[in-house]
């Protein structure tokens, strides 16, 4: 319910692939208290003045990543971000940038999705145990090497603040980056060399030119563009290797 | 296809102008901008060091364009220039390294950048001193 003192006004960004050509902004006078998040505004849009309007949200609590959009221009997540923080000013919710748009603010999330698989986002042992021998053990240590990287909830900001990714998707981008050196670095992990194939790619890491604002609109503190430009060292290590290596060698 | 596969037309925005969307942008490029202006006081150096090779009277006539009003008002804007470069070179600088650990704590990004400036603010000044003191 809302104290009904306060109304803010959004401008959601609309498309309706069926009857529009391009998107455009549609404005809603809505009344809010101030605990209120841009994803209950959206709610209160969708439930109380128009049922037409789409978007996605599951959690409420900044753990789903769902609810990526754009607010005045910077991706957050709508659960977390507050009206009050806008008001008396007027907000402006587009769909997350650098997605093709689907329908208002859902994006089609297919070219995220099939990177994803690509670089393997799973422990690919170096040796398998049987499960007689027991867990694989990790120290705290070994665990601090890629913990951060590990909190990365797939909501894709760092995709619409990256201009690399949106002038070339081709290039991996910087979540899935992360990912893949969160598990390049974990020590119960022998996969890098699997997936390191993609990384020394131009699409992997060398894509980055550390423009570096998906660490700042990171909502999880993950910094891509710490796990991204700290490879790049590596991979250029691995490329002069390849001269001095006797063919068919391993580390 | 399904009919309702067939109502999907996914809408790509254009890029143009992206940089023109957050300040976070301009300060990039004006970074990448500065490279340009270092690149070009590269070139005024090997030029310099091009005219030494040919001789006394060849390098002091270098040394005499570089006294030019507009060369120092050139240079004035260079080392502005250069000084923002190193801010932003040390500011990424933290991006590119692993994390440092320094007693059980993992070192801040922000302090790595500090360290980075404060260590080009003091090599700065030691090559002056020494150039004065070689000169006087």
């Amino acid at each position: 319910m809302t104290d009904g003192n306060k109304i803010i006004e959004m401008e959601v960004l609309r498309y309706r692939p069926e009857q529009d050509q391009e998107p455009f902004y549609q404005s809603y006078e809505v009344p809010f208290a101030d605990d209120w998040s841009v994803l209950q505004g959206l709610r209160y849009i969708k439930d109380d003045l128009d049922s037409s309007l789409s978007f996605r949200w599951s959690c409420r609590m900044a753990i789903c990543g769902s609810c990526g959009m754009m607010i005045n221009g910077v991706p957050k997540l709508g659960c977390r971000t507050f009206l009050r923080n806008y008001y008396p000013g007027k907000l402006r919710v587009d769909a997350l940038e650098h997605f093709p748009i689907e329908r208002d603010l859902v994006v089609v999330v297919d070219d995220f999705m099939n990177k994803l698989a690509q670089i393997k986002p799973y422990l690919i042992p170096k040796q398998v145990r049987r499960l007689e021998q027991g867990e694989y053990l990790q120290t705290p240590q070994q665990l601090e090497h890629y913990r951060q990287f590990s909190t990365c909830i797939n909501c894709m900001l760092c995709y619409a603040a990256c201009p690399q990714y949106g002038m070339n998707s081709g290039f991996t981008g910087p979540g899935i980056l992360a990912l893949m050196h969160r598990y390049n670095v974990d020590s119960r992990d022998g996969g890098r060399e699997e997936r390191m194939e993609l990384g020394h790619a131009d699409e992997g890491v060398w894509g980055c030119t550390a423009v570096a604002y998906c660490s700042e609109v990171c909502p999880k503190e993950v910094d891509p563009a710490n796990a991204i430009n700290q490879n790049k060292m590596g991979s250029a290590i691995d490329y002069f290797l390849r001269f001095i290596r006797p063919r068919g060698a391993t580390e | 296809m399904s009919a309702q596969t067939d109502k999907r037309q996914p809408y790509l925005r254009p890029i143009r102008g992206w940089w023109k969307r957050d300040p976070y942008y301009i300060h990039y490029l004006a970074m990448e901008a500065t490279s340009i202006l270092i690149a070009l006081y590269a070139l005024i150096l090997l030029f310099g060091l091009l005219r030494l090779g040919q001789g006394e009277a060849a390098f002091n006539g270098w040394l005499e364009a570089l006294q030019n009003p507009l060369s120092v008002a050139l240079h004035g804007l260079l080392l502005l220039v250069f000084a923002y470069h190193s801010y932003s070179w040390f500011k990424i600088m933290p991006k590119t390294l692993p994390a440092i650990y320094w007693r059980g704590a993992k070192l801040p990004q922000p302090v790595i950048t500090q360290i980075g400036v404060a260590a080009a603010v003091v090599l700065n000044l030691l090559v002056i001193v020494v150039l004065t003191g070689i000169q006087s």
